[in-house]
């Protein structure tokens, strides 16, 4: 039984089918890369099991419930939270405002889960009246992971956290990101630095026009000699 | 002492023809900037029905301000109008939520682009144009009572001996302090609570905002609740300043456009200021300075025009310019709006 | 129904409806109501240029068509050679000054570096410029004004044919749409759809004020015609004759006695109608040039860019095309024609009234007629004029009439039913809009849409 899964994905933006067929899933404590070629739809999954986009087959399921029928909205109130790739963070608002936009949806007293995020993120709770737009890109992305944990989520999903960032917070986002494992959350990435990637990753996806090519522990793959070959350039 | 008595003259007339009226012309821009400025933010298009929004919350507060007097009911010294506020308020918010039902809310489904909205806005100006037009017709209406000084010219020349006088109408004064404790209120609630925080995500980043779980319905509504809100008081404060006349009020428009893009579109504090800078540019270039300078002057150097950059019928043109400058110098504005 | 058969359709209803007004309120009026929707076709034509091509928003149709009608005035009116006289020194120094003030700005803008020093140093070159300007032109303007306030009061212009000015109206207006694109292009459709709102309210104001440019609120009246005069015409031989010879039946009909009277008759209501054909045929004319010119230019590589920068501009920017120079053509195009429009309509009514422009009737109902009858399809800007003048005219006869019948149960006297009587002629600015955003919604193309040819 799996905590997340999107199983026998079909479906796009309207045009070509994007995915076609791939199956994506994530357990508890656990994390999931995916990784593939550029087009590969890495993404499109992420955004369907997220419910971005509308699917013709396959259907969504969280902790054994389908979720389907349910808006981005409402799987996010459910306990999925997503960093996208780009524009991730409030720029007019400070770092603190960010971290309370990502707990809007909470009713109890968020000081607590704030200050396990400055825990987590020293620089932040040093920034918190700084506008995020003012921060560098290292930064913000903390500041995104931070706004995404703030709902107390118990998937996390990243789309290519590590995207032009400089190799030493690349490291340092991808140690936080351990230690966000470590309280139990199920984490899903996608990501084009696949080498480091794959290293932390309990579980990968090799994803090619839309279906799964190779799927095995992150070392596994590591050591896959095809998977070296081919998509982590030898 | 002569010099010193001239030049305090110099600076009473600069105050009561530049200074006071600035500040509550200003404050009256001010309002409808921040009404164009925050559905600009949220809906993302320029309104331009919001000049008739104002005319119409203001012809409503002239109804029930009319229908008070015959009650017999008024406010003292302060304009009866200001009870008939709340009247205003909520009917123009009605017609802006109705008008968002059955006008906008289909296009932002739709994600239309920006210019659909625009044009949809003529629409729209045309028939509260029309509806203001047909309910209270095109003429002038005044609806002011109660006292019309705060400081009569008069008095201040009797009680300070000055050649010149200072005078501040009820109206003006209101204008101001409505104007700061609504401008306090608005801050207080986009700062400090939980919807304004989700208006303020919303307009900076509608996507985040709405995988952080806000509600984009709700936020809409909120926005059309406040624009109602600051058009129908910067509408009833023009109005008892000045008069009411719908054409004037659509005319409105240019200087409101112009404060909130020379603040920066899309930014609150920019809208206020940019309404501070196009009065000030407005009352400042089409003013007289003859007399100051025949105080500020020895005398036989006293000039002998007019000493005024621009006659009054061209302050649309002052706000025009300030626009266009902005635009080719800093596009985004004064204080940093959206990047357009 | 295909293309071609809508358009018909659609056109052949307008006739229709021209001809009940025809027989149903005179020929006169009908023929009155056909040279106004021939002169909005004209204007929804360039408006339909600039949005229905290349997307710009021109919410400045007012002042454009107004600059057409002043081009009517200085065209036309002879020369005020006593204004002239003694003035023209004057004028010109206040003239060279201006440029001087125009040259030193730009050089200021050019050569001090960015920062405040340019930002004070160009202030203080604009501030002394209008004062040395002014103090060259205010004593010029006072001694133009006082020749003759209650006749002339200002230059005149220059003498010629009106005609000409529909060609100096279509200049006059594309050299300021020049200006104003130059500034407004290259940003966000918002903005340039403010700043021509601006610019057309500055146009008119300046058209208000300036006495000795436009006579200002004074208005400029008895313009010259490009068609004949009523007067002389029930006075010349040729056109009584043909008077005679159209209503022949009518004639002989009557008692040999009343004759003479009833052919005066037909000739003053002939003469009317016979101004009024002219008129027709000069401004067919000129639609037809401008319509067969649009669907050239449409048709023309050039105007495939147009719809390729229009439907995704950066793709066509990536692929080379200079996006900022077209929409700057197209927006100088488009406000030509609609000066063209504006020198036709002052023609049409012989003065030049500055007043007469609001934005309602001269701007919104010219986008009305856009939308309406279908953006980026010449024939469909020609439809929404015809049909959209035909409704705004004749919307507020009806106004009065419905609201007349629906309060009929109250009494003649009642405040209510004369109020609503009264104010029954702005129902029409009520449902100007909600036609508008009927269109939009329900028919976003319009009534004849743009026809989006695939290639076979």
């Amino acid at each position: 039984m799996s905590f997340l899964v999107g199983e026998n994905l079909v479906g796009g933006y309207g045009g070509a089918d994007i995915l076609r067929g791939c199956t994506i899933e994530v357990n508890e404590g656990e994390i999931a890369v995916i990784v593939g070629p550029n087009g590969a739809g890495k993404s499109t999954a992420m955004k369907a099991l997220l419910g971005m986009l509308d699917l013709r087959e396959g259907e969504v399921r969280f902790r054994d419930r389908n979720l389907s029928s349910l808006t981005p909205q409402r799987r996010i109130a459910e306990g999925i939270a997503f960093v996208p790739q780009t524009q991730n963070v409030f720029t007019s608002m400070t770092v603190y405002e960010n971290l309370e936009m990502g707990a809007f949806l909470r009713d109890d007293q968020i000081d607590e889960t704030v200050e396990q995020v400055y825990e987590l993120f020293p620089i932040l709770a040093q920034k918190r009246d700084q506008l995020a737009g003012e921060l560098s890109g290292g930064q913000r992305q903390q500041v995104a992971v931070a706004r995404a944990l703030m709902s107390r989520p118990s998937v996390l999903m990243l789309d290519e956290p590590t995207a032009g960032v400089s190799p030493i917070v690349m490291d340092e986002l991808f140690d936080r990101i351990l230690e966000v494992r470590a309280t139990g959350v199920a984490i899903l990435m996608v990501e084009q630095n696949a080498r480091q990637a794959l290293d932390i990753a309990d579980r990968g996806y090799v994803l090619v026009m839309g279906e799964n090519r190779h799927t095995d522990s992150g070392s596994a793959l590591l050591a896959d000699p095809v998977v070296r070959r081919s998509f982590l350039g030898g | 002492m002569e010099v010193l008595g001239d030049i305090t003259s110099a600076v009473v007339l600069l105050l009561n023809f530049i200074v006071v009226p600035g500040l509550s012309y200003g404050s009256q821009l001010a309002l409808g900037a921040l009404g164009i400025t925050l559905v600009f933010g949220i809906l993302r298009f320029a309104n331009f029905a919001h000049g008739d929004t104002m005319a119409f919350g203001t012809m409503i507060v002239i109804l029930v301000t009319w229908w008070l007097q015959a009650q017999g009911i008024n406010l003292g010294p302060l304009p009866t109008a200001l009870l008939a506020l709340p009247a205003g308020i909520l009917l123009t918010v009605v017609l802006l939520v109705v008008t968002d039902r059955l006008v906008y809310r289909h296009y932002r489904r739709q994600k239309s682009a920006p210019v659909t909205f625009m044009i949809a806005s003529i629409g729209v100006m045309f028939v509260t144009n029309g509806v203001v037009r047909f309910v209270i017709g095109p003429n002038d209406q005044r609806f002011l009572d109660g006292e019309r000084f705060i400081l009569r010219a008069r008095d201040f020349k009797a009680s300070t001996g000055l050649a010149e006088g200072l005078s501040i109408k009820v109206s003006q004064g209101l204008t101001i302090v409505i104007a700061v404790l609504l401008v306090a209120a608005l801050f207080w609630f986009l700062q400090k609570t939980r919807t304004g925080k989700a208006m303020r995500a919303y307009s900076d980043n509608e996507d985040l905002a709405l995988l952080s779980g806000v509600d984009p319905d709700r936020v809409v509504l909120v926005t059309w609740t406040i624009a109602a809100i600051l058009a129908t008081i910067a509408g009833t404060l023009y109005g008892l300043d000045k008069s009411f006349k719908p054409f004037t009020y659509l005319q409105l428009l240019l200087p409101m456009f112009a404060a909130a893009i020379v603040g920066g579109i899309g930014n609150p504090i920019g809208a206020i200021l940019g309404g501070y800078v196009i009065a000030f540019s407005e009352v400042m270039v089409t003013y007289a300075y003859k007399k100051v300078f025949i105080y500020l002057l020895p005398q036989g150097l006293e000039p002998e025009g007019l000493v005024q950059l621009l006659s009054t019928d061209y302050k649309f043109a002052v706000s025009f310019v300030i626009l266009v400058l902005v635009l080719l110098v800093r596009p985004t504005g004064l204080l940093r709006g959206k990047v357009l | 129904m295909n293309e071609t058969q809508k358009t018909t359709a659609a056109f052949g209803v307008i006739a229709l409806l021209l001809l009940i007004i025809g027989f149903a309120q005179s020929w006169n009026v009908a023929l009155g109501i056909l040279n106004l929707c021939l002169i909005s076709a004209v204007m929804a034509l360039g408006v339909n240029m600039q949005w229905g091509y290349a997307g710009l928003l021109n919410v400045g149709v007012m002042g454009f068509a107004a600059l057409g009608g002043l081009a009517a005035v200085l065209v036309s009116q002879a020369p005020v050679a006593e204004a002239w006289r003694g003035n023209a020194g004057g004028l010109l120094l206040a003239a060279m000054c201006f440029a001087a003030t125009v040259f030193a700005g730009i050089f200021t803008y050019r050569r001090v570096p960015v920062g405040r020093t340019r930002t004070l140093a160009l202030a203080a070159v604009i501030i002394a410029g209008l004062f040395v300007t002014r103090f060259f032109l205010d004593p010029t303007i006072a001694s133009i004004e006082s020749v003759n306030p209650a006749k002339t009061g200002f230059l005149g212009g220059m003498g010629l044919p009106i005609i000409f000015s529909w060609l100096i109206g279509g200049f006059v207006a594309a050299g300021i749409a020049w200006c104003i694109g130059k500034v407004a292009l290259g940003l966000r459709a918002d903005y340039l759809a403010i700043a021509t709102l601006g610019i057309s309210e500055i146009i008119i104001a300046v058209l208000k004020n300036e006495d000795w440019l436009s006579r200002g609120v004074k208005n400029v009246t008895g313009l010259s015609r490009p068609v004949p005069y009523e007067l002389d015409l029930q006075s010349s031989a040729w056109f009584v004759d043909l008077m005679r010879w159209w209503h022949a039946d009518a004639l002989a009909a009557l008692a040999d006695g009343a004759r003479s009277e009833a052919l005066k008759q037909f000739a003053i209501d002939g003469s009317s109608i016979f101004v009024k054909l002219c008129y027709t045929g000069l401004f067919a004319s000129v639609l037809a040039i401008i319509l067969w010119l649009s669907v050239r230019a449409l048709n023309s590589p050039w105007g495939r860019m147009m719809r390729a920068i229009r439907d995704n501009e950066i793709a066509a920017g990536a692929m080379g095309k200079n996006v900022t120079r077209r929409h700057l053509e197209i927006f100088v195009l488009g406000s030509a024609v609609i000066g063209v429009a504006g020198a036709m309509l002052t023609t049409l009514d012989g003065q030049f009234t500055p007043t007469s422009y609001q934005p309602l009737r001269f701007t919104f109902l010219i986008w009305v007629m856009v939308i309406v009858g279908g953006s980026g399809n010449n024939a469909g800007s020609v439809l929404g004029g015809f049909l959209i003048w035909l409704v705004w005219i004749q919307a507020e006869p009806v106004g009065v009439w419905l609201m007349e019948f629906s309060t009929g149960w109250l009494a003649e006297d009642n405040a209510l039913r004369l109020h609503l009587i009264d104010n029954a002629q702005h129902m029409r600015l009520l449902f100007m809009g909600l036609v508008l955003l009927l269109v939009l919604r329900f028919s976003p193309g319009g009534i004849l849409p743009e026809v989006v040819r695939k290639r076979s």
